[in-house]
């Protein structure tokens, strides 16, 4: 194996450039010839919905560097200190380090700001990235066995991706984060049995606690991102292990797998995106401020503003917290205070589902055979429509989290609203479904796949397996 | 392994089909020598002192140009053939599996008690697992009585100001809302008190001993909203409705701070008010229920 190069002329590798001593330097050393072909000569189907998985990892990485400027600058205690930095109306104000240092980073240290900024613009794009690239394999099947691990992986480092988002904004001890901790708190806290001891073991005490913020900091810094870092590479080798899925094409076979080499094209608009990826946040983090701390003032338990809304990711959670009627559990002197049922057991569902999806598909379909081809959605009309559904039922939450904004924005009273939200949770999600189901009925007529309304899942790989649109 | 699809016939949508190699080499080109400018800008603006919108403005340029130079690089100059690569089923072969199975089996022979060994490893790892759950317990005290007093428990105190100022009665105007805290504890997180006075006209309906606790027109509730524990901050002194700013539950503050709206369930605890000898307002007591939100015992 002396030839490295595929298609070109044979060079013999020892001679030519540095290249190609330091390559024999490292193959004398560890052997690596052969593998590092396989590797180069690794195929990956294009399709541009396969770039969304990508975009979170590079996000993941924006997130590491940035991060780890900011620690150096990052102070994560509740040390109360009087301010004297640069910003005029906070100075004098009493307020805890990690404020303090928060502040300085954004005003005081040079290129603190843009690090911080684009820090946080990474933190919302790598959660979206996520949910995006969840969307994609859900709709189009690539959960299906042989991949229900890699599945379980993703749901994993998603919500890690949003507790670790929720975790970094929360260190900054603002009002508004402060705020984001006490319902955090109070969450915890409705837990029936284990709620008490939970919030304060969590918290160290009761609210606000005197070691959230310094606990927070190690969670956010590096437990979760070294989960997330080891979940991140068993995800990627999976995906070498399984090849990527195609979708059905022309040659495309549930045996094969037909793209691009991972080198040296693949690799380098790889490449591109990333460096794509860091212009984008940049440009955000430069030019679009996000979070400005100095504006909300250092967190006082007594105080809050309006319009109190979470990063994105906690909009929904936020948003059920609002619409979820005020019921609560009340028997011998226990209770079941009212954020366990939008907070704890919606999240619970949401996320149970998500891990069991794969399992449950299989079980109702009976198909339990290896898959390789992607779906498209329409074929398979009722995933889609629950899909589709599920996503209805979360815009609503979403929205519902918007409730105040929604109502002073169009001069509406707040109840008419959130009434208006609570109907919506109920209703949208079965009409969302219902269209959707009829769409793809009619999408894969269309195409010629099976028309009748009940679309037997089997029936349709057969016509994919065999090179149909 | 892989062996080449179609690869010496051009397809429509190659990437190299039709792209002008020159103009290319000039797109790249000129990427990157904007990048070079754009790093050497953003050290001169940070040595400068630094300013935000330029530094986010030049590692735009500068990656994005890296980007787009890569891009059309790997578009026009490398190859973009399709490959076809051969797919094997994931599961092992059978002889594979039984070889292993073998394998790992293969150390067990002579051995008379499985059940037993197997059994107290199985306990040996269960317990020192739970052994070693114990330190959890350092990282906060136990849940007592914390959750269900304030500082407000024990004697009477005065109300204070944030500032540590004690109240009259008419230091209030009529539908002014002040937050207080018993005197000595304006840091307590638990204590946050709303002072409300409300109309002369507007009749208040109180329960039982609470009628007593109200001094002419004020009446004092905790801020803590019973839902999620966001401060209640926002009073409609038209309707005498309290709003939580974070979730919308709205109390009404002449029935007790009933909840008429949103997703708090219970009233916000109301608080025991007095005058002492010199006029000013002082709780007689603690709040009459564990203030903000619910938790699980919290009626014991």
């Amino acid at each position: 194996m002396t030839d490295v190069s595929t298609g070109s002329e044979k060079v013999p590798i020892g001679h030519r450039t540095v290249t190609h001593r330091l390559a024999r330097w490292v193959d004398d050393r560890l052997g690596t010839a052969r593998f590092a072909r396989t590797a180069l000569n690794k195929v990956f189907p294009d399709h541009w919905s396969f770039l969304l998985g990508e975009l979170a990892l590079y996000s993941f990485v924006i997130l590491l560097l940035t991060g780890t400027y900011l620690t150096f600058f990052f102070d994560a205690s509740q040390n109360l200190v009087t301010y004297q930095g640069s910003y005029g109306p906070l100075r004098g104000v009493e307020m805890t380090d990690a404020y303090r240092s928060a502040l300085d980073i954004s005003f005081d240290v040079r290129a603190g700001l843009v690090m911080r900024q684009i820090h946080h613009w990474a933190a919302l794009l790598f959660v979206a990235s996520m949910v995006v690239h969840l969307g994609r394999v859900f709709f189009t099947g690539g959960f299906r066995r042989p991949r229900e691990i890699n599945w379980i992986i993703g749901i994993t480092m998603l919500i890690l991706g949003i507790f670790n988002g929720f975790a970094g904004y929360s260190l900054l001890d603002d009002q508004l984060s402060g705020t984001g901790l006490r319902i955090a708190y109070s969450i915890t806290l409705s837990i029936p049995l284990a709620g008490t001891w939970l919030a304060s073991l969590l918290f160290g005490g009761e609210f606000p606690g005197p070691d959230i913020i310094s606990r927070l900091y190690v969670i956010h810094i590096l437990l979760i991102p070294a989960v997330i870092a080891v979940l991140l590479s068993a995800h990627l080798a999976l995906v070498v292990r399984h090849k990527h899925t195609q979708f059905p094409g022309p040659g495309r076979t549930d045996e094969n797998v037909v793209g691009e080499r991972a080198f040296p094209t693949y690799a380098a608009k790889a490449l591109g995106v990333f460096f794509l990826t860091a212009s984008f946040l940049a440009l955000l983090g430069g030019v679009v401020e996000i979070n400005p701390i100095w504006i909300y003032g250092p967190f006082e338990p007594a105080n809050v503003s309006a319009a109190s809304q979470p990063d994105w990711y906690m909009g929904w959670l936020d948003g059920a917290l609002r619409i979820f009627p005020n019921w609560e559990i009340r028997a011998f002197g226990f209770e079941v205070p009212n954020p366990f049922f939008p907070a704890v057991l919606m999240a619970g569902i949401t996320f149970g589902l998500l891990y069991a999806w794969p399992f449950l598909e299989a079980r109702v379909t009976g198909d339990r055979v290896e898959h390789h081809l992607a779906d498209r959605p329409r074929q398979r009309p009722v995933r889609t429509a629950l899909g589709v559904a599920a996503l209805g039922f979360f815009v609503v939450m979403f929205l519902g989290g918007a409730a105040d904004i929604i109502a002073t924005t169009f001069g509406l009273s707040v109840n008419a609203v959130l009434w208006t939200f609570r109907f919506a949770a109920i209703a949208v999600p079965p009409v969302v479904g219902y269209v959707t189901y009829q769409l793809c009925v009619e999408l894969s007529r269309r195409d010629g796949l099976p028309t009748r309304s009940r679309v037997e899942f089997g029936q349709i790989t057969e016509r994919l397996r065999r090179g149909s649109p | 392994m892989t062996a080449p699809h179609d690869a010496s016939a051009p397809r429509p949508g190659d990437a190299n089909e039709g792209i002008d190699a020159d103009r290319s080499e000039r797109i790249v080109a000129g990427a990157f020598g904007l990048a070079v400018l754009a790093a050497v800008g953003l050290g001169v603006t940070y040595w400068r002192g630094g300013q935000t919108q330029i530094e986010g403005i030049l590692l735009a340029v500068a990656f994005g140009s890296i980007g787009v130079g890569i891009v059309v690089w790997a578009k026009a100059f490398m190859p973009d053939d399709e490959v076809t690569e051969e797919r094997k089923s994931v599961a092992s072969e059978e002889e594979d599996v039984a070889a292993f199975a073998a394998d790992f089996e293969a150390g067990t022979t002579g051995l008379k008690r499985r059940r037993l060994l197997t059994s107290l490893a199985g306990a040996a790892f269960a317990t020192l697992g739970g052994a070693l759950l114990f330190p959890i317990r350092s990282l906060g005290p136990k849940p007592g009585r914390d959750l269900k007093v304030t500082p407000y428990a024990g004697d009477p105190k005065r109300l204070v100001t944030e500032n540590g100022a004690p109240i009259r009665p008419d230091d209030l105007p009529v539908d002014g809302v002040l937050t207080v805290w018993p005197e000595g504890h304006t840091d307590a997180a638990d204590a946050p008190t709303l002072l409300i006075r409300t109309r002369p006209s507007q009749e208040l309906r109180l329960q039982g001993e609470k009628v007593g606790w109200v001094v002419g027109d004020v009446i004092a509730y905790s801020k803590l909203c019973t839902h999620v524990g966001c401060p209640v901050g926002l009073y409609q002194a038209e309707e005498g409705l309290l709003l939580c700013p974070c979730h919308q539950s709205t109390f009404d503050v002449l029935d007790g701070a009933r909840p008429v709206f949103g997703p708090a369930a219970r009233p916000l605890p109301q608080l025991p008010l007095d005058l002492d000898d010199e006029g000013f307002l002082i709780a007689t007591g603690d709040f009459e229920a564990p203030v903000g939100p619910g938790f699980w015992d919290r009626g014991r």
